[in-house]
This record gives structure tokens, sequence and C-alpha cells, in this order.
């Protein structure tokens, strides 16, 4: 009989966790092995065989090889099905670190070209007193822009979206299939052509002038298309059985909507607000013919020429003095910070909404 | 035993609060008929167990009897359903007002998971626009009944969704109470638990038919026999719409049945 009792046998040997997936010295030195043998053979083939050069073509064939070897020595080693198996491991991790690159790259460089013009100055002062040649001045005016017009936009297009996302999945209206035909047409509209439309019925036709609101009405139509199917991609998650429960309780369908499904889903409904400014901040395009870009601070929004920060480094940037373009470099290190931050808060209060009870 | 239609056709209210009786009820989804002219009294104090094979209608008879039914679009409905005498598919009556009053329990615990313990009892008052002057002792006095109190009473702000499956399902048929129905409906609330949760829900629906008049959805013939008094057999052939063979006292259903059918479907011989 086996003992159940609630006392075990204390001679019962310890029980101390063993290691699992172990790797074998084979899958190392294989995986070693041929990729030293690809380089030595692509050197050879470079340095002896053909006049070939380039760093990129180096890099591709020593891949190729590596790969041939690989799976060849595996197939003798392991098998053909292991041979496979370790061949699309091998090749899910290189696109895996292939996608990370330019990430990290882009990263990079802008805080290496960016750093050097970074002070206290940069976020406090504007360009209206600095010539092209000087240094000094800052980009306050394009961050206070930025900010206003994602704020903006973030105001329009957010309950626009949302609601459009309940229509489409909670309402389950009988336009239905239209409306999201339309915004999945919307979400193809170029940003320039957002911006031209804005310029030609906003600006022109109705007789408004240049201003921040007119960029954020641009910036609107670029970002509901995306918040509206993120959305609803994400209400579409919650199970029914949400829903039923609410109604079965005798609430209404909009009660069920906001008391029930949002919160449940709170968390992708951030996801999907973020994804829409993401879509929105550094859009410069669009810009240029609404609030088109200004040297001097112009903190209200609903008036006049106003600065963004993507359109300060397009500017900046085309500018041949080395001062001008170092405030550009600075201004895209700037506009990476403000997105890192807006995705931040973003993150905490999407975890403080569907992570309040855990 | 027929239910005999001309009886309830001429039904009065009756003081006693909590009697449900489905009149000649046919549902459709679309142009299919999954239900014919169904009619099944369901009284207070009495646990009415739904029994048949799959496919026979009888979840859709029961969503029919709160209004889940026509959440579906394309469904449609024919007949009468009274709730002391008032036809709850009248068109004075609101569709949320009948479902506060007739409650229900799905087959899967379906929790709130962005809320807490405490708040998914309390949602189902809040959710219908009820006042709730005294919710600790709304909350407590739902989890006693629903056989949760002492198994949650000091994590009552933890999350819903932390829970055991049977503890989920119990907390459901909690958050169902506390709304004060006169009826629950269940659609095979323990068919996805384990025995142990399965017993405890079963004493907790003894328990609670003193006050709600329960109907229930079973696939398990011991427990139709455990926990009701009443018992409705139904059938359906192959793509034709559903209906009751039989309907009487559970006791009877499973040691004397009138029709040979039923006779087969309680011993196991088909279904």
């Amino acid at each position: 009989m086996r003992n159940f009792s609630q006392t075990r046998d204390e001679t019962l040997p310890v029980d101390v966790p063993r290691k699992l997936r172990n790797w074998r010295v084979d899958d190392f030195s294989l995986l070693v092995g041929t990729a030293l043998a690809a380089v030595a053979t692509t050197w050879v083939i470079y340095t002896a065989l053909t006049p070939a050069t380039g760093k990129t073509g180096f890099f591709l064939i020593s891949y190729i090889t590596f790969l041939l070897l690989y799976v060849m020595t595996c197939t003798l080693e392991l098998g053909k099905q292991n041979a496979f198996d370790n061949m699309w491991t091998v090749l899910t991790w290189s696109a895996a670190l292939l996608l990370l690159a330019p990430l990290t790259t882009i990263l990079l460089y802008v805080i290496i070209k960016g750093y050097a013009g970074l002070n206290l100055d940069f976020f406090t002062k504007d360009l209206s007193a600095t010539g092209t040649l000087d240094s000094g001045g800052g980009a306050s005016a394009a961050i206070v822009g930025t900010l206003q017009q994602v704020f903006i936009a973030v105001l329009i297009s957010v309950p626009l979206g949302l609601l459009t996302a309940i229509y489409l999945n909670e309402v389950k209206g009988r336009f239905r299939r239209p409306v999201r035909m339309f915004v999945d047409a919307m979400s193809g509209i170029p940003s320039i052509v957002a911006g031209l439309f804005i310029y030609a019925v906003w600006i022109i036709a109705l007789g408004n002038v240049f201003s921040g609101l007119a960029a954020a009405l641009a910036l609107s139509i670029l970002m509901l298309p995306t918040i509206t199917r993120t959305a609803e991609e994400v209400l579409r998650l919650v199970p029914d059985g949400m829903r039923e429960g609410a109604l079965a309780l005798g609430a209404t369908r909009w009660q069920t909507t906001y008391r029930v499904v949002m919160p449940t889903a709170a968390s992708g409904l951030i996801t999907a607000i973020v994804l829409g400014v993401a879509r929105a901040v550094g859009e410069t395009a669009p810009l240029i013919m609404t609030s088109f870009g200004s040297t001097a601070m112009n903190a209200n929004p609903l008036s006049g020429a106003q600065d963004s920060l993507p359109l300060f480094v397009y500017r900046l940037i085309a500018n041949p003095f080395a001062a001008q373009q170092q405030r550009a470099w600075t201004g895209a290190l700037v506009l990476v910070i403000v997105v890192l931050v807006l995705f931040t808060i973003a993150r905490i209060l999407g975890a403080r909404a569907s992570g309040k009870r855990r | 035993m027929s239910i005999d239609l001309s009886e309830t056709r001429e039904f009065k209210p009756e003081p006693a609060s909590g009697t449900l009786i489905a009149d000649a009820v046919s549902c459709w989804f679309g142009e299919r008929k999954v239900l014919d002219r169904v009619s099944l009294e369901m009284r207070p104090l009495t646990v009415t167990a739904l029994i048949g094979p799959s496919g026979c209608g009888k979840s859709t008879f029961l969503r029919s009897l709160n209004r889940m039914h026509e959440l579906v679009p394309s469904a449609r409905f024919a007949g009468r359903v009274l709730l002391d005498g008032e036809d709850i598919y009248d068109t004075s009556v609101r569709a949320t007002t009948t479902r506060r009053r007739v409650g229900m329990v799905f087959q899967k615990p379906n929790p709130f998971p962005s809320m807490s313990i405490r708040d998914n009892i309390l949602s189902g008052r809040k959710l219908s626009g009820m006042t709730t002057p005294n919710p600790d002792e709304v909350v407590e006095v739902a989890l006693t009944r629903a056989g949760l109190w002492k198994e949650v009473r000091d994590r009552l702000e933890s999350a819903g969704g932390a829970l055991s499956g049977g503890q989920q399902q119990r907390l459901c048929i909690a958050r169902s109470l506390a709304v004060d129905p006169e009826v629950l409906l269940m659609d095979e609330p323990c068919s996805a638990l384990d025995p142990t949760s399965t017993m405890k829900i079963e004493e907790t629906i003894q328990e609670i038919s003193d006050r709600v008049t329960v109907v229930i959805v079973t696939h398990n013939m011991q427990q139709a026999q455990r926990v009701s008094q009443q018992c409705a057999f139904f059938l359906a052939a192959e793509n034709q719409p559903g209906y009751i063979v039989e309907v009487g006292e559970t006791r009877k259903m499973f040691n004397n049945p009138d029709d040979p059918r039923t006779e087969d479907y309680v011993n196991g011989r088909f279904g």
C-alpha cells in the first residue's frame, strides 16, 4: 500500500529539480562548426576563387553556405526530421534577430546624432531669435505644437473610433459591412491626401487660417481607421458569455458594452489608441498644408501657423548649416522620446485598467 | 401526461410569484424551426428539469423564457410566456425587466473578469439600475445562498476569474440571486464541472428553490432525479423541431413513464 498520509516518508530521496531541455555537445558543435566552416569557405571564395568584394555579399553567401552545411551535417548526424527542425529553428531565430536590427540601429543612430544638441534650452526656447548659423535656440514651439495637435487629434478620433468599433461589433448594425469597408478604405488614404483634403475644405473652402487644429483634423483622419479596426478586433476577443451574462442580469445593451465589455477589453482598447497615436505622431506630410510650421512659439492651437516636431526635423535637416542639422537630429530624438513617454503612460493606464483586480 | 392548453390559455394571475407558463412556444432560427408549440407550467417551490437528447431545443426553450432567444439576430418566436400571468413578450414589457425577474446561469461560468468577487455580485443590481442601500448584506446573503460565502469571505476584493471553475459557477449563481429574481434558469450549469462542484451546485439548487422557481436543463439523468420535482422530456426527430413528449412528476417520469420513448431515454437506451 502507498502511504497517503499527510506526513511523508522521510526516507524518500531528496527531489532536486533536474535540468530539462539539455544542450548536448553535438548541438553546439554542429552549429558553431558549420558556422565557422561557412565563413571559412566564403573567405576562400572571396579571396582566392573570385574577385568578389562587399560586406553584404560576404554575409549573405556565408549565411546560405552555413544553412546548407548545417542542414547536411544535421541530416547525417541526427536524421532528416531533426535536421529540418533545426533548420527552421535557425531560420526563425535569424528572422527575429534581423527584425531587431533596424529598430536598434535607428534608435542608436538617432541617439548618437541627436544627443549632442540635447540641453535645457532645447526644451524651453524657440527659434524665432536664432539665425541659421547660430547655435542655441530650441524646439519648444515644435514640442508644444506636437503635443497639442496629437492631443486634439486624440480627442476627436478616440471617441469616434471607439463608437464606430462598438457599432461594428456590439450593435452589429445593418450598415456594418459598408462601414467596415469604408474604414478599411480609409486606412489606405495617403497621409498627404488627408492633409490636402483639410487644406481644400477647412482652409480654402471654409476660409479658416493655418492652425494646429487643422493639423489635428488631418491627423484624426489618419488615426480613425487604425483605432476603429484595432478596437473592433479587441472587442471581438471578449467572449460572448460576458455579454450574455450581463444581459441576463437585466442590463441594457449600452450598459453591457460600457460596464462589462469595455472594461474586459480595456488594455486592448488602450493599445488601439496607442497604435492610432503612433500612426499620427510622426506624420509630416499632412502638417505642411495645415499647420504650416513656424519658428516662433504659438501656444494657441486654434489660430495661426504652429510648429511640430516632424515639421521641425523636416525643415532643418534640409538646411546646409551644421547648427540647423544638429537641431534636426535632436528634434528627431525628442520625437522618439515623446513617443516613448506617451506609450509608457498608455501602458501604465492599460495595466491599471485591466489589472486592478489581480 | 399532456398539458391542458385550454386551462393555461385562461390562466388567471395567482398571488404566488414566480409562476412561469409557456404557452404554445415555437422558436425559429431564420427559416429553421427548432421548437414546435411547447407548453409547460413551471411552478414556485418546484425545480423543473428539462431533459432530452442534444439538439432537441431544450436550451432554446430555456432561453425563450427570459427573452435571451431573441439576441440571435435571425431568431423568431411564437406563442406566449406568462410570468405571474403577464406575457413577457407583450410590447408593454421591457426585455430588461423580464431578464432581471428571470435570471439565468450558463453552461460555462462567466464571471466578469474586470470586477472583484464583491463587484461581480453587485454588478446585476448596478446594471439593472437597482439601488443597493446595504451592499455588504446583499453580498453576504447572495454568497451564502450560493454556498460560497465561507470560501471567499476573506478575499471579496480579489478577481472573480481567480476562483476555480466550480466556485466561479457558484459566483454566477450568487450574482443572479443578488437581483432577487423570481425564476432562475440554469442551462447545464454543471456540465463543465467536477463531481464535487456538481454536488455543491445541486445542494445550492435545493437551497434556493424555496425562494425562486428553478428550471434546469441537464444531460445528467441522476442529476435530474436528485434535484427536480417536475421533469419534461424533449425530443426532436432529425431536422424536425423539438417538442415535449412527456411531462410529469420526476419520480413517475423515471420509474413509470407513460411514453415508451421516455422510458428508453431515462434508462439510457438512446440519446
